[in-house]
């Protein structure tokens, strides 16, 4: 049986040259001291081939018509084998993806990898990174549940903002004047098509780059790039100290990526698929649109700038980002690598996550959107039943001051806490702010009655601190 | 040879236009005097396989006996669905926390402009909105 096999196999190969094409690539010299940093772009890749994989098995319920999409989700998450633990693995194969890209691409920027001769991997590698978040957008798109339909309106009104076409680029992404049948069909084609196509081949290129120039040595302080020398240098170094890629440097990401693909199918298991949200019926307005965690920092930059700038930030920020980083690697491309000797990358690395993360923690809590829902307040916390302060308490919540503000961790956070609100605001004050609004804060002067203005004032009063 | 209609197919929505039609969204006598409500109504030009998304709606305010003002119901800031609190006559965003009075002013928040109105008038005892694409409200 044994025979057999190797017969076959050696008859496969000498006819469709497997060993051929893939050996050179298996055996290539890898820089023997290129550890665990370098796994993060095989872990991509593993995260990718679980996205085509389980996108694959999803698309054989998926129905793309905005009348049945829904209703497909529906049986795919509720009836269908296995369907539930499918979308978790797609949706956390995304999130796998997204942030590998990232800790592939800090690692190659803190190593000086997209030096000379590697400006085109890095070059590459940007626009993966872009095709990746395209991914991550319209894939929850495809979700075509409420939630999805109000991301494609936020998607089109920020390209309307774009001059000249915007109005052009709006209508494309609705796929006409108004949510409906064309619009889903066209986030299909990109997502299932024309994204994972660029994808493939953009894949493939950085591939044959990296197969080209090599994998970058770890940088050492004291041995800058010198285009005139660096590929010399680097051969010999290769050819003296490296190591064959297989199974020398590939047991590591055959580690790391197994590692990436339990951690994928544990949280496919226990914490399971984002849930669905209710039908995508335009028509119903208590909605609450919010992407993907993976952009959540988008919304909360579009939340935090300044209204008068938002436009420019909108459109020449992602512009004026993309340039740097595709163009960085040109204006930049010989000198140190080692981080010890470019302090500002580990700045620049630093900066980027931190800002990330905390305008991500920002959008994950929202605090500039009211609370529709606020839990009422007790008698407890009101201290009567009765009176100016019990009816001013009432107006505090059926005004809406309750969705904007809190009082004792009641309420929204949209506007200032006002649970000791007396120790800090005069009488006169809280009157003129309430009448005549204030920072971000709507006038009230004209829905409320004088008496309902002294109850709400008398109620605000109440708020001391102990 | 093959481009034009290739692109040609690709682009076509943005060139289909909104048919000129008004669209009944209740009698009179359904709308008190004072109130805002959200009037849904049918897409007046669906492809086929729409289904539920063949559906818009508007914010309908009834001013007087025979005057109604419809806001579009998308913020004008990034064109989340406002919602209406009746007691205090206010509409709010849930995306970035835009803030509009009774007659559709900006009373905070982000929203560069008012709320986009559409038309109404009185037909046969039915009040009518005018159909209108989705408000791209804001330029650079």
């Amino acid at each position: 049986m044994k025979r057999l096999l190797l017969t076959s196999w050696k008859w496969v190969d000498d006819r469709l040259g497997i060993s051929d094409l893939i050996g050179p690539s298996m055996k290539h010299l890898v820089p023997h001291d290129a550890g665990w940093w370098y796994v993060f772009g095989s872990a991509t890749m593993v995260a990718l081939i679980v996205q085509v994989v389980t996108g694959v098995a999803l698309a054989f319920s998926y129905v793309s018509s905005s009348s049945q999409a829904y209703e497909t989700l529906v049986f795919i998450t509720r009836d269908a084998p296995f369907g539930s633990f499918l979308r978790g693995l797609h949706y956390f194969g995304a999130s796998a993806m997204v942030l590998m890209v990232g800790a592939h691409m800090a690692q190659t920027f803190l190593f000086g990898s997209y030096k000379y001769p590697r400006e085109m991997n890095w070059a590459t590698g940007v626009l993966l990174l872009g095709f990746t978040l395209v991914m991550g957008f319209t894939g929850q798109l495809l979700r075509w549940d409420q939630n999805a339909t109000w991301s494609v309106v936020v998607a089109a009104e920020q390209a309307g903002r774009v001059p000249l076409i915007g109005d052009w680029l709006a209508r494309f992404i609705l796929g006409g004047n108004s949510i409906g049948g064309a619009t889903l069909s066209r986030f299909f084609a990109i997502h299932v098509f024309i994204i994972p196509a660029l994808i493939f081949a953009f894949v493939a290129l950085h591939l044959r780059l990296v197969l080209r120039h090599g994998i970058s040595e770890p940088p050492t302080a004291g041995k800058p790039v010198d285009p005139k020398t660096y590929r010399k240098e680097y051969n010999d170094l290769i050819k003296r100290t490296g190591h064959p890629f297989f199974p020398d440097g590939a047991w590591r990401d055959f580690v790391f990526g197994t590692g990436l693909i339990i951690a994928i199918v544990l949280l496919a298991l226990f914490v399971g698929p984002p849930a669905l949200d209710k039908p995508p019926d335009p028509s119903v307005l208590q909605a609450d649109p919010r992407p993907d965690w993976y952009l959540l920092w988008y919304f909360a930059v579009l939340a935090l700038i300044p209204p008068k700038i938002e436009g420019y930030v909108m459109i020449l920020a992602p512009a004026v980002i993309g340039m740097l980083l595709l163009l960085g690697p040109l204006l930049n491309n010989r000198g140190e690598r080692a981080p010890s000797r470019r302090p500002w990358s580990i700045a620049v690395v630093l900066i980027s996550v931190l800002t990330i993360g905390s305008l991500w923690i920002a959008g994950s809590r929202s605090p500039w959107s009211p609370n529709f829902n606020p839990v009422p307040l007790t008698p407890e916390i009101i201290g009567t039943t009765n009176g100016p302060v019990f009816h001013g308490a009432q107006l505090f919540q059926s005004k809406a001051c309750l969705n904007c503000h809190l009082i004792q961790g009641h309420g929204g956070r949209r506007g200032p806490d006002l649970t000791y609100i007396a120790s800090i605001l005069a009488k006169d004050n809280m009157t003129i702010r309430i009448v005549n609004g204030g920072v971000n804060m709507p006038a009230f002067g004209a829905t409320l009655k004088p008496e309902e203005i002294t109850d709400l004032v008398a109620f605000l009063e109440s708020r001391k601190r102990p | 040879m093959l481009g034009v209609p290739l692109v040609g197919f690709v682009v076509a929505p943005l060139f289909r236009k909104m048919p000129d039609s008004w669209i009944p969204v209740g009698k009179i006598s359904d709308f008190e005097i004072g109130k805002t409500v959200n009037v849904p109504f049918p897409d007046p030009s669906p492809l086929p396989w729409a289904g539920i998304t063949a559906k818009g709606a508007a914010w309908l305010r009834r001013e007087s006996d025979d005057r109604f003002t419809a806001f579009s119901i998308n913020c004008t800031h990034m064109g989340c669905p406002v919602r209406w609190l009746q007691d205090a006559e206010l509409f709010m965003c849930p995306c970035h926390g835009g803030v509009y009075y009774k007659d559709g002013t900006v009373a905070a928040g982000p929203p560069p402009k008012p709320l986009i109105r559409y038309e109404v008038r009185i037909s046969n005892g039915k009040v009518e909105i005018k159909s209108a694409a989705i408000p791209i409200t804001t330029k650079l």
